[in-house]
């Protein structure tokens, strides 16, 4: 990574994943690296409702967001915007939508 | 089974789905640390509707008879119970029938003899009809409250079964019970519950084995066992080469739940807000502090199929550096020439049939939503097409073909020629499905929408 580019949540995380919960829900994982990494994904002024709304053109209403210190993850649940295995659907488990959010820029202190 | 009160009961879970394959020797390991039950899930609606929908199960004959074989093997020479849920993928009846089958020439090969339980967890349309009149059906977020014409719709609907039905199969003398579409976790809390283990640890131990090794450093090399008291429950894996860490545990309840504190069961809702997870040695990790909130109703979830329509794929590749520097705009270009000559030749239009164009290494898995810019190196351009009848649907693709092989950009003065994967290029793909109840009935009784079948295992012919 070059100077100039910023941090992105992934530099920030162990892992970050994106899975089905059921036929009708998708729900994200950002496990962090440690309380630092934590503190920043976990800060409602970054990474909110209206954030996630933005990343996944989803509605800001349907969206679950639950911050967990003591493993250091934050979980993100939202209703499925493409039926599962409809024409339009390209990801059947939902195992790649966690990528937007992990290349998310973190912002400067 | 006997009836003496217990003072903990030990539930193997040898790999998160039944066919996906575990080394033999974590099986005999389960069975010298005591497992008391084994329980194997068989089946997820993870993987799309299809398998509903079609009654058709997503994994290989070979290799569910490859996993019964061991576990079969191993109930018998312990006297435990073997239960298996979701058969055959969905838990249709055709999905257990197909389990049962399977169960049955192993047994005759190897000279076992088991009492099998079938139970089934296939609807009838009509009977659910008369449930919806009676207000008894609720829609869960994010669906709509149902309609009858949805109910008619589906080609195949089931009933998530909790642990009652499994008990009740086992207290009548099943030594293997090959449920049809249950929770992934009652077939797991089965057991301990009809033993008098308490709510709380028993569902809680059931959703972290649910995936068998998955809450492991390394969950390739086997599933785990969990041994489920009166305060609560300890975990360890199969295999002496991986260790369950109090992380990994409590990060399992996070894996494919949109609540990651509280999931509901037929009969009520575990909640593990206040769950403490300890490392004991190692690799072992003990969990208390799991409570279970019995609901004032029973309620069981219903799942349906329909179909959508029959599909036909093609494909083309794109290496030519010109068109993928102005690739959104070639296909756009696609998109618009398919219509208008589809409108010319067969007369559809856009309401009649449906198709997506998905730009494979440049934006097909992500669309719109992709972070990234930048023109690709190659593209793999899928056509997918959607009609009311497969016919149709080829004769869509057919009409792209020529496009999808000579299509220029805008700006370009002579015509291009692709790079098709395969010749025919059209792939048919049968009926497409989708999933259309997201419902739950309120039950009479926890069993009643179950059918239990015993038969003796003999040869099949």
């Amino acid at each position: 990574m070059t100077e100039t580019t910023p941090t992105i949540l992934a530099d920030l995380a162990h892992e970050i994943r994106s899975k089905n919960a059921g036929p009708f829900w998708v729900t994200m994982e950002l496990f962090m690296r440690d309380a630092d990494g934590y503190r920043i994904a976990a800060d409602e002024s970054f990474l909110n409702e209206r954030t996630v709304a933005r990343l996944y053109d989803v509605d800001e209403e349907g969206i679950q967001i639950f911050r967990i210190p003591s493993l250091n993850v934050v979980k993100i649940s939202f209703p499925r915007p493409v039926s599962q295995a409809s024409l339009f659907d390209r990801d059947i488990h939902s195992g790649q939508h966690h990528v937007p959010l992990a290349v998310l820029p973190v912002p400067d202190n | 089974m006997d009836k003496e009160p217990v003072d903990f009961v030990t539930v193997m879970a040898p790999t998160g789905m039944l066919g996906a394959g575990f080394p033999e020797a974590t099986i005999e390991r389960g069975l010298r640390l005591g497992a008391d039950v084994i329980s194997v899930d068989g089946g997820s609606t993870d993987s799309g509707p299809y398998y509903l929908g079609a009654s058709q199960p997503k994994t290989t004959r070979a290799a569910v008879a490859r996993d019964l074989r061991m576990l079969l093997k191993a109930a018998a020479r312990a006297d435990i119970p073997l239960i298996v849920g979701s058969c055959g993928t969905s838990g249709t009846d055709n999905g257990v029938d197909w389990v049962a089958g399977i169960v049955a020439d192993v047994q005759a090969e190897e000279g076992l003899n088991l009492r099998v339980a079938r139970i089934y967890s296939e609807q009838d349309s009509a009977d659910l009809k008369e449930c919806l009149d009676a207000g008894r059906i609720h829609a869960l977020p994010p669906a709509e409250e149902l309609r009858p014409e949805t109910l008619e719709s589906c080609t195949h609907i089931v009933g998530v079964m909790g642990h009652e039905p499994i008990v009740a199969a086992i207290e009548a003398g099943a030594q293997v019970v090959l449920a049809g579409r249950a929770t992934d976790t009652a077939i797991a809390a089965a057991v301990p519950l009809m033993k008098g283990m308490p709510a709380g640890p028993s569902w809680h131990a059931a959703k972290i084995i649910e995936c068998g090794g998955q809450c492991t450093t390394d969950p390739r090399a086997g599933g785990v066992l969990a041994t489920i008291d009166a305060n609560g429950f300890s975990i360890e894996p199969l295999a002496t080469t991986a260790a369950c860490t109090p992380n990994l545990v409590a990060a399992h309840m996070l894996y494919e739940t949109a609540n990651p504190f509280r999931m509901r069961e037929p009969d009520g809702t575990l909640d593990v807000g206040d769950a403490t997870y300890t490392a004991v040695d190692e690799t072992t990790v003990r969990v208390e502090g799991s409570r279970f909130h019995v609901a004032d109703q029973h309620t069981i979830k219903l799942e349906g199929a329909r179909i959508t329509g029959y599909e036909t794929m093609s494909f083309t590749g794109i290496r030519d550096p010109h068109i993928l520097s102005a690739i959104d705009d070639w296909a756009a270009l696609l998109r618009t020439m398919i219509k208008q000559r589809v409108e010319q030749t067969i007369g559809l239009t856009d309401d009649q049939y449906a198709f997506d164009v998905r730009l494979y290494g440049y934006n097909a898995v992500l669309g719109d939503l992709d972070p990234a810019k930048g023109a690709p190196r190659e593209v793999g351009v899928m056509l997918l097409v959607n009609a009311p009848d497969q016919a149709t649907a080829t004769a869509v693709a057919k009409i792209a073909n020529p496009l999808m092989l000579h299509l220029p950009t805008p700006d370009m003065n002579y015509l291009p020629s692709l790079a098709f994967a395969t010749s025919p290029a059209e792939t048919e793909r049968g009926p497409a499905y989708e999933f259309v109840l997201h419902h739950v009935v309120d039950s009479r009784t926890p069993t009643d929408m179950f059918r239990i079948e015993f038969e003796e295992a003999t040869r099949r012919d």
